[in-house]
């Protein structure tokens, strides 16, 4: 860990968005994860998005649940609102968050042991829901805070640092969520921001629950030959079937693709996700295809990132189960009282 | 681009800006460190060795370094190099003992000195240890030529002066005050083995306009009336006085009037403000002793009553831009306006002269009637003549003079000894891992948030009552202390060892200033746009490693660094390391100067 904190002198040349913030704004305090932490990249990877996508800090949630990757939060978006909450605990608490205030953007920060496995289960019910936010695994497969034991999404026949085979079945949190009816689905990779940093802009933009799985090296404990998720392994067995941009709402859109190699999806908040094809005949808006395209990849050893699916028309928790549009913040007591008139009407109805 | 070659001295040395861009190349922010450490004897003596005369440079040098600071290029002001190199001359305790002790045995070789300013003194330290007799001639009765003569005390008091060229004369150097040199003929007749010229440039240049001999009596050059002022010949002028002229001597003569009865002074100059060739800092010096400078007025004639000055008469001029951006001063059409004044100083400039050189000794002139110099080995067209200072290449100020006396000594050295002058000795370079622990490093890599502390002034009423009171006071130990935690220690050199980079751009999230870079290689025009800040300084060099595993390149744009060392402390396998890179230039016979 680093003891002094990051200087506050910046490049000269460094812009500020719409709203007057610099991507320096977007900082936390300085990391205290061990030094080259995946996690690391991928707090910078959120902190570009944030930046790019002009969000005001304060109009973010970011929530987390107990682990290495649980700590990040603290090291980005400062001025943000934060929850750390329980160990696994995290998808509960941001549901319950998202249903008292809907206007906030929700960020879920959680890693391998914190969702795949004390809290699987929630990990799953908040995805099945459809709760409105980005969830965010950052996925070492490595528990690195008890020192090098096999997470849940170990690969089965990987190799701990010590040289101990891996014998269970690793989950695999990305065919999970399409399963589990997630309507963004992704996967990345701290050490290709390249393509992280748009995945979480679109995530940031998509209605539902979005989920990106992003692996993430622990240098410390699972960097080593034999481990499938040491950076030398993800980059030669990293397969991505798709690069994309995201175009905001009304900006113009380039089109500098040959045709019919890029695919456009508007989401619902009116950004355009500019899909460009690398797998031929990979497309992210098919479910089913997604899923065998997955367990096809995955038995021969490859890892798929990019967009894996995407839903734009998706409904979130709140129109499924008809919420007042207001956050409840703001409800006064006219809303919260409707007084006699209206309990008449609702004790008749359930006469 | 191919991987860059950081070996020898020069690629780490363009990274130190404050120390290249010093003539002397003073090793800027290792004496800085020190001061920051309390440690005032050492970064004197680092000091002492490189720039000779610390004390003096303290307080007047030009300081190139400073608008070469890096920190002036994130932030609005750079350090305070130059008044944080007087804390340590003030704050140092008795420094003898740690300079070469003589006498020392005498090899036999005679070197005159003509002048006694800062470039001979600066001969006469490197050469006397090695056993030269020196013999050094100045027309003045006193030493140190114009930090003397020309600097008012107000600036520099004497006994700093004495102090410094005592440290100088204490290794054998024989003075002969008072004896001008008239003929270099006959000098060259009474047999040295060498004769080193640092004459300087005394002859203040002239103002050939109406009413100059009718009003000469209230008309005085410039660096003359200084120099009269400081060797108390003249203690009074006139209540008005007007300065022409845009120099620093333009500065001096302004403040010297205020503090001799003037109270009504002015510098009115032919050029815009910014085009002055005062420094930005001595402008503001003289704004702040209630001066005002008046720009864009051409002196026409100067008016007189009965043989008596009244007044200048200024046309007012304008800028105009060629196409090609250069200036020209036109007439404005407005009309003429006319000053009155009781005296006036003019400091238009000043000249080398050489009336004293025969020009039937073989020494080539040139176009301007100065002799030609060899701006590497310092040598005339005279084997055995050598030039430094203002004497070499015209005006510049006393850092250059005693970078010239330290190329001049060892060019000297080799003639005498029957080595060529064209063969230069490297400079000595270390390069030095500063990693005490995981996180741990030898110099303070903690980035201090404070603005540039301004240097504390001798209250103005008092100040300008006594033209020999010293108006700075200068940084205090504290405030010494927190102007040198300004350095950003750019001499602690970010060094990549490929072999060890996994990529995991830790080094890069982390870089305040965005300027470390993975990306494929490219041509550098190319390269410099495609990196996480553009890097727009032409100046400053990339640092390109060789390809790394994925097949891509590491690019440091060197021209914002820190050299906080983040990118080190974030790095998971010890590719980068903050090393320290010490520069010292070559000096005469090894540099029996060094600090010990």
């Amino acid at each position: 860990m680093t003891f002094i904190t990051k200087p506050k002198l910046h490049h000269p040349q460094l812009a500020a968005n719409s709203l007057g913030y610099t991507r320096r704004d977007y900082e936390g305090s300085v990391s205290t994860l061990c030094a080259g932490c995946g996690h690391d990249s991928i707090s910078a990877a959120i902190i570009q998005a944030c930046y790019e996508l002009e969000l005001p800090p304060h109009r973010i949630a970011k929530l987390s649940g107990i682990g290495c990757s649980s700590k990040t939060p603290d090291y980005f978006l400062g001025n943000s609102h934060g929850f750390n909450t329980v160990h696994g605990r995290m998808p509960s608490v941001l549901t319950g968050a998202n249903l008292a205030n809907r206007d906030l953007i929700y960020l879920g920060v959680s890693g391998d042991g914190d969702s795949a496995s004390i809290g699987f289960g929630q990990f799953a019910h908040s995805v099945r829901r459809g709760v409105n936010m980005t969830y965010i695994v950052e996925n070492n497969g490595v528990y690195g805070l008890t020192k090098g034991q096999f997470s849940a999404t170990s690969d089965k026949g990987s190799k701990s640092k010590r040289g101990v085979v891996n014998t269970d079945a690793g989950i695999d949190l990305v065919s999970v969520a399409l399963q589990l009816g997630a309507t963004f689905v992704a996967r990345s990779f701290s050490g290709d921001k390249a393509q992280l940093v748009p995945l979480i802009k679109a995530a940031l933009a998509h209605r539902g629950s979005a989920f990106i799985d992003c692996l993430s090296p622990c240098v410390q404990f699972n960097n080593h030959a034999g481990s499938t998720k040491s950076f030398d392994y993800v980059r030669e067995h990293n397969e991505a079937v798709n690069r994309m941009d995201v175009v905001p709402p009304r900006a113009p859109i380039h089109i500098d693709y040959a045709p019919g190699a890029t695919l456009a999806v508007t989401q619902h908040d009116g950004s355009v996700l500019q899909l460009h094809k690398l797998s031929e005949h990979y497309d992210p808006t098919d479910r089913i295809a997604a899923m065998g395209f997955l367990a096809e990849r995955q038995a021969a050893g490859e890892i798929v990132t990019g967009l894996l699916f995407v839903d734009p028309e998706a409904e979130d928790l709140h129109e499924a189960i008809s919420t007042v549009e207001a956050p409840l913040n703001t409800l006064g007591t006219r809303d919260l009282v409707p007084g006699g008139a209206a309990l008449a009407k609702i004790n008749e109805s359930l006469r | 681009m191919l991987p860059t070659n950081t070996k020898g001295p020069d690629y780490y040395h363009k990274v130190v800006d404050c120390q290249l861009a010093c003539p002397a190349h003073t090793p800027v922010p290792e004496y800085i460190r020190l001061i920051a450490e309390g440690r005032y004897n050492d970064a004197y003596m680092i000091n002492w060795r490189s720039n000779v005369f610390p004390g003096v440079l303290g307080r007047t040098c030009d300081r190139p370094c400073e608008p070469a600071c890096r920190r002036g290029r994130v932030e609005d002001e750079p350090v305070a190099i130059c008044r944080l190199k007087r804390v340590c001359a003030d704050n140092k305790d008795d420094v003898v003992d740690r300079m070469p002790q003589g006498p020392f045995p005498k090899n036999g070789k005679r070197i005159a000195l003509v002048g006694a300013g800062p470039a001979s003194l600066g001969v006469a330290r490197d050469l006397a240890p090695l056993g030269y007799e020196l013999v050094c001639f100045d027309g003045d009765p006193t030493s140190g030529g114009m930090i003397r003569s020309q600097i008012p005390r107000f600036r520099l008091p004497e006994e700093i002066i004495d102090e410094e060229v005592g440290y100088i004369t204490r290794l054998g150097v024989e003075l002969r005050l008072g004896q001008r040199i008239d003929s270099l003929k006959a000098l060259m007749a009474e047999g040295y083995d060498a004769i080193f010229v640092g004459s300087g440039a005394p002859r203040g240049r002239e103002l050939d306009i109406p009413g100059r001999q009718e009003a000469g009596a209230n008309i005085h050059i410039g660096i003359d009336w200084l120099s009269s002022v400081s060797f108390g010949h003249i203690n009074s002028i006139g209540k008005r006085v007007i300065v022409l002229g845009g120099g620093n001597t333009a500065m001096d003569c302004c403040r010297t009037s205020r503090r001799l009865g003037g109270d009504d002074v002015k510098v009115i100059v032919r050029s815009g403000f910014e085009e002055m060739k005062a420094s930005p800092w001595e402008k503001e010096d003289a704004m702040h002793e209630d001066i005002p400078i008046i720009n864009m007025r051409v002196p026409k004639q100067f008016t007189h009553e009965n043989g008596k000055l009244t007044g200048v008469l200024f046309e007012v001029v304008e800028a105009q831009y060629d196409e090609k951006g250069r200036r020209k001063l036109v007439p404005s059409g407005k009309p003429d306006e006319h000053y009155e004044c009781d005296d006036v100083l003019v400091a238009v400039g000043q000249e080398n002269a050489f009336p004293w050189i025969e020009r039937d000794i073989g020494m080539e002139f040139d176009e301007w009637d100065v002799p030609k110099v060899d701006p590497i080995t310092m040598e005339s067209t005279v084997p055995g003549i050598f030039f430094g200072g203002d004497a070499a290449f015209g005006p510049k100020n006393i850092i250059w003079a005693v970078a010239h006396a330290h190329e001049a000594a060892i060019s000297i050295d080799h003639y005498c000894n029957g080595i060529p002058v064209t063969e230069r000795i490297a400079p000595k370079t270390t390069l030095v891992s500063q990693k005490m622990g995981i996180h741990e490093w030898s110099y303070d890599n903690d980035i201090s948030n404070d603005l540039r502390h301004r240097v504390p002034l001798r209250d103005k009423a008092l100040a300008l009552k006594d033209v020999r009171m010293e108006v700075e006071i200068g940084f205090d130990r504290a405030l010494g202390y927190r102007e040198a935690e300004r350095c950003f220690n750019c001499d602690v050199q970010t060094v990549f060892d490929e072999p060890l980079c996994i990529e995991c751009d830790a080094c890069t999230d982390i870089c305040p200033v965005d300027c470390i870079t993975f990306t494929e290689n490219g041509e550098e025009a190319d390269l410099r746009t495609r990196l996480s800040a553009p890097a727009l300084n032409l100046a400053q060099d990339l640092l390109v490693s060789k390809p790394l595993k994925t097949g891509r390149v590491m690019v440091k744009d060197e021209d914002v660094c820190l050299h906080c060392g983040l990118c080190a402390e974030r790095c998971p396998t010890g590719a980068w390391d903050m090393q320290k890179f010490l520069l010292g230039m070559a000096q005469a016979g090894e540099g029996a100067c060094q600090s010990r």
